[in-house]
């Protein structure tokens, strides 16, 4: 009875997800069939043809999503399908200011998409429970700070606009960091919810100062402190502050304790100054963003020109195609955002940012209601990554703080952000989905303190269902 | 868990609720000022997407197109093009994307862009139909021979020429000397448009002025034509008699008024008032202007415009003035045009228009319509009266018949015989206003022909002939070239 009623309402769930697709389908179709229409008077073929290819990849996901997480969160898909599909069209528009009408970043976003689709039908295939990833804690934080230094290695490791965080094997290029990001909530998520209660005790001394034990503290600190030296050296500041704040955050969440977050800010002063200091983009960076417009003829050009763009398109916007987005240097990652504010206008840029706010809504009303600590952290770590990341390139762009290039998530051309963002809602859908752990016979008494925990701990067949 | 999580949920949406009024404030607050600031080409690079409309200057087999547009392949779309240079300088202005815009293109850029409220069905119809949107075509009342006249009259010279038909107001010709092609500052190039426009400031006199509407100038013995309306509309009649000093003694000074030649006018006997406007006698019209006093010479001044702002198709045209509030000596020379009297050659015009007209005031235009590229009118500006303070009559009907009688006779066998056209009845005024010991005079010639049906009405102003230069012997034959075109031509 219980288990026909729980089929049920997964279904239920899955049809209003099915319905919020078709819905956010049909605002991506106006948007290109816009942008077409603009520059000439018919659709090519191609683009009817990509247009079609990505309408199969938002079915399949949905299917994927129905069939290997049942019950699972219902937004999230549609709203991550709405923001590629934008993303998509507006790429494709970039593509218009070339002067030539040849399809240039489309057709390889629109594969990227097809990439990131299927990435994230077989996270959902591979991980049936996130709880399997504690199997391969370290085998994750340490292959993660590896990843990150791949980059570095000769022949696969790629320098392009300066630096060199980039791997290129046979023709395709791709951002670790992307992963790594991913790689390192996942190991925080498994270590902290193992060892939550340790950490939030101090009970070795530094001087005046109390620690939580060294033993508990060293291998998590440990990885973190290598990441973020690592993006340091790296000059990518972006990722850097996402590996930070995530941690910060995460470290909060799972002891309670407000003592983190207060050193972690702490700390950030004090990393702030020093880089500041020692670093000369990051001198560059707070230069422009304190006055932009005496550097106009420099290096403000760029951040100028975006504000101009979201400036030009006032609240109702240009309209799309009608614009000079391609002014802005790399509109395509860094400033698609200020591509959007100067042809879809304020009510354009506030759509696509209530799409993040509902998307991060649903990621921290998952781990509220996730079963168990590992899937709460989880999911708070990845929500909080996706709205850091969203924060600091919006926010970038609109000189609210100093710009550190990052990609706008679903939305900016390039295939590793999209790519792990896709993996992204997948772990997300996993968290949420009423599934029952396999690997039950890992679990140890000090796992069981939870109400909520022992609630999963009843058998099901729901797990197993494929 | 769920209350750190709370918490954490919490700030971020504080972060993104400091996003969205960031993003607000740009969109919102700022967006003029980011529209607008100069460094930003998207509001130009939007305007010429459009085909500026055209100006045409005529009609028929001899309409010439004066301003159009041309398709680039550059980033903005549509460049400039003037075809006649720089003969219709100072009715087309300019369009450039550094400098703005000027004249026609300023003041009618709604029309030029399409844009007009006129328009605004058509618009809807295009959007839906998806054409482009085109501008519309200014079809000027400028005559391209009588404007070309003007202009050959005004070579190497400084000078304005303004020709207007006296009882519709169309413009004939309008012309300011020296003039420039604004075809360079329509380039898409912007250190081209920069270099052309510091060429012609650095020229000196400046082209870019357009003399003919925003310059004022002494108006000398022209301005007699008003002290004259004056007395008539006070009583006086041609016949009435006045002395014949060799100087005007004034009141309250050691000041004095001579004529021209230092001599008498009627050899010291009793002249008529027709009699003084014919040789131009000062020591008769600085009398009349001690007899009929300031109030009575400004109200006829503002009768005709004077010391009043009114609106032109050319943006802002400089107010014509007679000071109010003059002792009786600087009444007596503002009569003869000297003193603080200034007027420009448009205005000039236009009071002799009107003595041409009757006595009424009309509007001057420079466009006759507004069509689009299809020839539907969306505005037509029709023949106006022209009022100050509520009244378009300037003088009475006898009056301005009494003015056209003398300024016959002047052109007959006055200071105008320069002006004189065969086999057509022409009158006018000539002017001569002493600017500055040792230079060369402010010269003036302004009437109208044919004197009984008055077609065409002209002024003339020269600021740089010879140093003993006339406006009888300079601007008369010049204002008769221009009178000679329109009559053959129309």
């Amino acid at each position: 009875m219980a288990k026909t009623a729980s089929a049920a309402a997964a279904r239920r769930r899955a049809n209003t997800e099915l319905g919020l697709m078709v819905l956010g389908l049909l605002v991506v179709l106006v948007a290109a069939a816009l942008v077409e229409l603009s520059q000439q008077p018919d659709i090519p073929e191609a683009v009817l043809n990509y247009g079609a290819g990505f309408l199969a990849l938002s079915v399949v996901a949905h299917i994927a999503k129905r069939r290997l997480a049942p019950g699972s969160d219902p937004l999230i898909l549609p709203i991550a399908v709405l923001l590629n599909g934008l993303g998509l069209v507006m790429v494709r528009r970039l593509d218009f200011t070339g002067g030539e009408q040849a399809l240039e970043f489309a057709p390889s976003q629109t594969v990227w998409s097809a990439v990131a689709v299927a990435a994230f039908v077989l996270t959902l295939w591979f991980v049936r429970d996130h709880t399997s990833f504690d199997d391969y804690r370290y085998l994750i934080g340490l292959g993660s700070l590896l990843l990150l230094l791949t980059p570095l290695l000769p022949v696969i490791g790629r320098e392009i606009n300066g630096a060199r965080i980039w791997l290129s094997i046979g023709g395709l290029s791709f951002q670790p960091v992307e992963a790594v990001k991913l790689g390192f909530v996942i190991f925080f998520a498994s270590y902290l919810a193992e060892k939550r209660d340790v950490l939030a005790v101090a009970t070795s001394r530094l001087g005046p100062i109390m620690l939580p034990p060294l033993r508990a503290f060293a291998p998590l600190v440990g990885i973190w402190a290598m990441g973020l030296a690592v993006l340091g050296l790296q000059n990518d500041l972006g990722p850097t502050l996402l590996l930070f704040g995530v941690f910060i955050v995460m470290l909060y969440i799972g002891t309670g304790r407000l003592a983190y977050p207060v050193v972690g800010v702490l700390l950030a002063a004090v990393g702030a100054v020093f880089a500041y200091q020692s670093f000369g983009h990051v001198q560059n960076r707070v230069s422009i963003w304190l006055d932009v417009w005496s550097r106009y003829d420099g290096d403000g050009f760029q951040l100028a020109q975006s504000l101009f763009a979201i400036g030009t398109g006032g609240i109702a916007g240009v309209g799309l195609g009608q614009g000079q987005p391609g002014f802005i240097p790399f509109v395509r990652t860094d400033f698609i955002f200020s591509a959007f504010g100067e042809e879809a206008g304020l009510l354009g840029t506030t759509g696509i940012l209530l799409c993040f706010v509902l998307l991060i809504g649903r990621g921290f009303r998952i781990a509220m209601r996730a079963r168990d600590e590992m899937g709460a952290l989880l999911a708070v770590g990845l929500t909080t990554i996706l709205a850091l990341q969203v924060f600091v390139i919006v926010g970038g762009a609109t000189r609210l703080i100093p710009l550190t290039g990052i990609t706008l998530p679903f939305v900016s051309y390039g295939g590793s952000s999209l790519l792990s963002n896709y993996v992204l809602v997948a772990l997300l859908a996993r968290v949420s989905a009423p599934g029952v752990p396999r690997h039950t016979r890992r679990r140890r008494e000090d796992d069981f303190e939870d109400a909520e925990d022992e609630r999963t701990a009843q058998p099901s067949a729901a797990g197993g269902s494929s | 868990m769920s209350p750190q999580i709370r918490k954490v949920a919490l700030g971020l949406f504080v972060l993104f609720g400091v996003l969205f009024l960031n993003l607000n404030f740009i969109a919102v607050v700022q967006s003029d000022d980011l529209r607008t600031d100069e460094r930003n080409a998207r509001g130009l690079i939007a305007e010429y997407e459009i085909a500026r409309g055209a100006m045409v200057a005529g009609d028929g087999g001899d309409s010439r197109l004066v301003a159009a547009s041309e398709e680039t392949d550059g980033q903005l779309r549509y460049r400039r093009q003037y075809p006649e240079g720089a003969t219709y300088a100072h009715v087309t202005g300019y369009h450039s994307f550094v400098y703005g815009r000027g004249e026609l293109e300023a003041t009618f850029n709604d029309f030029l862009t399409g844009s007009a409220p006129e328009a605004f069905a058509r618009n809807i119809a295009d959007l839906l139909a998806g054409r482009q949107r085109d501008g519309d075509t200014l079809q000027l009342t400028i005559d391209p021979a009588t404007q070309h006249a003007a202009v050959d009259a005004l070579e190497g010279s400084t000078g304005a020429v303004v020709a207007i038909a006296p009882d519709t107001g169309e413009v004939l010709a309008l012309a300011s000397s020296p003039s420039y092609d604004p075809g360079r500052l329509a380039s898409h190039d912007g250190d081209e448009v920069r270099q052309a426009w510091n060429e012609l400031g650095e020229r000196d006199p400046d082209p870019r002025l357009n003399r003919a509407v925003r310059e004022t100038y002494p108006p000398g013995s022209t301005y007699k034509l008003i002290t004259a309306a004056a007395a008539l509309e006070s009583g006086v009649t041609p016949e009435t008699t006045y002395a014949d000093p060799q100087r005007l003694e004034l009141p309250l000074t050691t000041a004095s008024i001579g004529n021209f030649d230092g001599g008498t006018c009627n050899q010291g006997q009793p002249i008529t008032l027709a009699e003084a406007m014919v040789v131009s006698c000062n020591t008769t019209f600085g009398q009349i202007g001690l007899d009929l006093g300031v109030d009575r010479l400004v109200r006829q001044a503002e009768r005709f415009g004077l010391n009043h702002e009114w609106d032109f198709q050319l943006p802002s045209p400089a107010v014509s003035v007679m000071p109010e509030d003059l002792d009786e000596p600087s009444t007596a020379q503002s009569a003869i045009g000297q003193r603080d009297v200034r007027v420009t050659p448009l205005a000039m015009s236009m009071i002799t228009a009107a003595i041409a007209n009757d006595g009424e005031m009309v509007t001057p235009r420079v466009v006759r319509h507004v069509e689009d590229v299809t020839g539907r009118v969306l505005r037509d500006f029709e023949p106006e009266p022209l009022e100050f303070d509520g009244e378009s009559r300037a003088v009475s009907s006898r009056t301005a018949t009494a003015l056209r009688d003398m300024m016959e006779e002047a052109v007959a066998s006055g200071t105008g015989t320069g002006a004189q056209i065969e086999g057509v009845d022409v009158a006018g005024k000539t002017g001569t206003a002493q600017t500055a010991e040792g230079q060369p005079p402010t010269v003036w010639f302004t009437g109208f022909a044919p004197a009984g049906d008055p077609q065409i009405a002209v002024s003339v102003v020269i600021t740089d002939p010879g140093p003993d230069a006339t406006g009888g012997g300079v601007a008369a034959p010049l204002a008769r070239d221009v009178m000679r075109a329109w009559l053959q031509d129309g």
